[in-house]
């Protein structure tokens, strides 16, 4: 027999009320107490679902949770947004959020996976440069975020990740409450997170909130975790001299100065300096001394993640064909293992300077191999940039400066002319179908070059055509990738990034690939639901194709043809229908596009949606890359 | 007998310089296009459109590589000579779609703009 959801809301509603006090049932309880047939068996479902709920009051009403102070603890941290799947450990504060706090500073973000809720922070973070808190419940929902949390780890991204987690076994029932709870729930990231406590009182709670606060945002940043335990949430705050301690912000180590000396001695001295970023520009200012350092070195800057150089100044790129860089320095660049091995073999120098020397894990390999540098600085690029350029003015003599003007000539030849190259190359296949992707960032550029624009993907998968053919000029424009290389990640961080660029008015696009979105395709919901606008241009080479390629290679080395390479790594037969996928979940969607005469106006239209407040996607079935 | 005559020679032909058709077909099956692009001149590998070596010179490149980690080599026994000629055919019929970039009024602007 159908029933209406309504009719089953109000009997599984029934049923919990009774679970909940089914130990000691108060008469207000037992008034509420199922009496029919369909009531009983919604409680009988309810129970199978969530198991029987402890009894965590004597009374009906709490009238001061514990989950409250957790939120007035929450709310001094100033986040905006905090992103979940919803889950039964945290409900004592997720109740809280949506009524003691008001859904306000944070607003609660719909997710519908865990992974797209920690990497919709991870994007966020990427563009405002604070974290967003990330809630997963008990050991299934960290199991779920494991893998976004890890990419933001090696991205080091600060994420504020609070997790509900039944901790006392005399109170956790039997069946769900059980299997959602761990002794030390922090143990399953904990590889991978900078910092985890699991806090057994609310001034516990207080401390360790602003605490993991200040260690997630201290470079290197990474994400951190904080438990709310069940019993914390739910029980009444009893406690009358409960105080949350005040932020105080770790400032970000400099550089030894006899140090940072030392590496102004040698680039100033080099005949061909190089400099390798990549996430120096923890903040837009970091960019201006990016700037300030290249130009008064008059080094080529290569740029190799995040914004941190425009890709339009003349001192962009690696110097051009036949520079042999003989110093070359490495800022924020997670492994300098094979760039250092490269210039020892020519004899060059290497320098390195990071706070990722300052923060270091055994089990977890992301650190490659022992960096064999010259000059090892551990602290933090971006803070050490002003004495290393004031060190190296006070170097430069007028002889030198007309040497290095010289060369900043000869490198910005060797830039035009690599940019003239790639634009070459953009016209080879322009008419193909599939769409090549130099093509499809060609004809996107000129719609949207006049708006504030930000590209929340990352370029890998796309031969970098956007860094070859559009101008990259401000902090924003760019979030970088991954981190850890994990799939899933490019669809929630775009979500999360336009979603911070929402506030400032800014117009985000993300080139999305089709395996990346098939791993957690919820979050265009997501995007739909909180009106968060953002243009998804497919990048629909219906496939694995990196997979594709290394299977060919084994192919290859063990003396097979490559015909079965398709077995695995496809995603065709059938083709996956991407507009209607996001049309699906809400959103505005054209596509599959196969003729590159179609993109602009197909363009066009989903930019008047997005510029409307709402998310759009266009599919484009492109070339492999 | 005149039907005949023109089927052997066609058949020949085809032996001598490959069976295009077929060749696409190939071009699809080993999976050649996830380096190359499915224009053959667009993605991380070289660009094979247009052809500028001889078949010969195709058949030796893909059996020996100079930098095999980058292009995985093949045997004959991994793809036969036959197959290779066939997506040499194919190949030699794609169009060169890489017109110079100031021909393109979008490019133009991109290569033109301060």
């Amino acid at each position: 027999m159908a029933r209406s959801r309504r009719g089953f809301l109000k009997g599984a509603a029934a049923g919990a009320a009774v679970a909940v006090v089914a130990p000691q049932p108060s008469a207000k309880a037992q008034e509420s107490a199922p009496r029919n047939a369909t009531a009983q068996a919604n409680a009988t479902t309810v129970a199978a679902d969530t198991g029987r709920r402890p009894a965590t009051v004597a009374s009906r009403i709490v009238e001061k949770p514990g989950s409250d102070f957790m939120v007035d603890v929450l709310k001094t941290l100033d986040f905006e947004y905090l992103a979940a799947n919803p889950g039964s450990t945290f409900e004592g504060l997720h109740e809280s959020l949506i009524n003691y706090g008001d859904n306000k500073m944070p607003e609660f973000l719909t997710c519908c996976h865990e992974e797209s809720a920690v990497a919709m922070a991870h994007g966020y973070a990427k563009i405002e440069g604070k974290p967003m808190i990330a809630m997963m419940h008990g050991t299934i929902g960290m199991q779920h975020a494991s893998m976004a949390i890890y990419n933001a780890y090696v991205d080091r991204v600060p994420i504020y990740m609070v997790a509900g987690n039944h901790a006392d076994g005399a109170e956790r029932s039997s069946g769900v409450a059980s299997l959602h709870s761990a002794q030390d729930i922090g143990a399953l990231v904990r590889d991978y997170v900078k910092w985890d406590d699991q806090p057994y009182s609310l001034g516990h709670f207080a401390e360790s909130a602003v605490r993991a606060y200040n260690i997630a945002m201290t470079p290197p940043m990474a994400p951190v975790l904080i438990v709310a335990n069940y019993e914390l949430q739910a029980h009444p705050n009893v406690q009358s001299d409960l105080r949350i301690p005040k932020l105080s912000r770790t400032r970000p180590p400099q550089g030894d100065s006899g140090a940072v000396a030392e590496a102004a001695q040698m680039l100033v001295a080099a005949e061909r300096p190089l400099i390798i970023t990549e996430r120096t520009a923890r903040t837009p200012h970091g960019m201006k001394l990016m700037i300030e350092l290249a130009e008064t070195l008059q080094a080529p800057v290569s740029n190799q993640e995040r914004m941190d150089f425009p890709n339009r100044h003349p001192l962009a790129g690696t110097g051009g064909a036949g520079y042999q860089a003989d110093v070359v320095l490495n800022l924020e660049v997670n492994d300098v293992s094979n760039s250092a091995r490269a210039a020892r073999a020519r004899g060059a120098k290497t320098i390195s300077i990071t706070s990722l020397n300052l923060s270091h894990k055994s089990n977890i390999q992301e650190f490659g191999h022992y960096p064999e540098v010259d000059l090892n600085i551990g602290a933090d690029a971006e803070a050490t940039l002003p004495a290393l350029i004031e060190a190296c003015k006070k170097l430069i003599t007028a002889d030198r400066r007309r040497a290095l003007d010289e060369r900043g000539a000869k490198l910005a030849e060797a830039h035009k002319q690599a940019r003239a190259r790639d634009i070459e190359l953009a016209a080879v296949g322009w008419d193909a179908s599939p769409v090549s992707l130099a093509r499809l960032c060609a004809e996107l550029w000129p719609l949207i070059k006049n708006e504030d624009w930000s590209l929340v993907s990352w370029q890998g998968f796309i031969s970098q055509w956007p860094r070859r053919l559009w101008t990259f000029d401000k902090h924003y424009q760019y979030i970088g990738g991954q981190g850890a290389g994990g799939m899933g990640y490019g669809a929630p961080a775009a979500v999360g990034a336009a979603l911070a660029n929402k506030k400032h008015g800014r117009f985000s696009v993300s080139i999305q690939t089709d395996g990346d979105l098939n791993y957690a395709p919820g979050v265009l919901w997501t995007a739909a639901h909180h009106q968060i606008p953002l243009l998804t241009i497919m990048h629909n080479n219906r496939g694995y194709h990196q997979e594709v390629m290394f299977i060919e290679q084994q192919a290859s080395i063990r003396n097979r043809g490559a015909d079965r390479a398709h077995i695995g790594t496809k995603l065709w037969n059938p083709n996956i229908d991407y507009a209607k996928m996001a049309q699906a979940y809400g959103q505005y969607a054209e596509g599959p596009i196969t003729d590159p005469k179609d993109l602009a106006p197909a363009f066009q239209r989903a930019i008047a949606q997005v510029k409307k407040g709402e998310p759009a996607l266009i599919d484009v079935v492109t070339q492999p890359r | 007998m005149l039907k005949f005559f023109l089927f052997v020679l066609v058949a020949v032909t085809v032996n001598a310089q490959g069976n295009s058709a077929h060749g696409k077909e190939l071009f699809l099956k080993y999976s050649c296009y996830a380096c190359h692009g499915f224009s053959g001149q667009n993605g991380p590998g070289a660009r094979l459109v247009p052809m500028k070596i001889a078949q010969a010179g195709f058949i030796a490149y893909v059996r020996n590589p100079p930098r095999p980690n980058q292009m995985p080599s093949y045997s004959a026994k991994a793809v036969p000579d036959a197959d290779m000629a066939d997506i040499y055919a194919y190949l030699k019929t794609l169009p060169d779609s890489a017109p110079a970039a100031k021909s393109i009024p979008l490019l133009n602007q991109i290569l033109t703009a301060p």
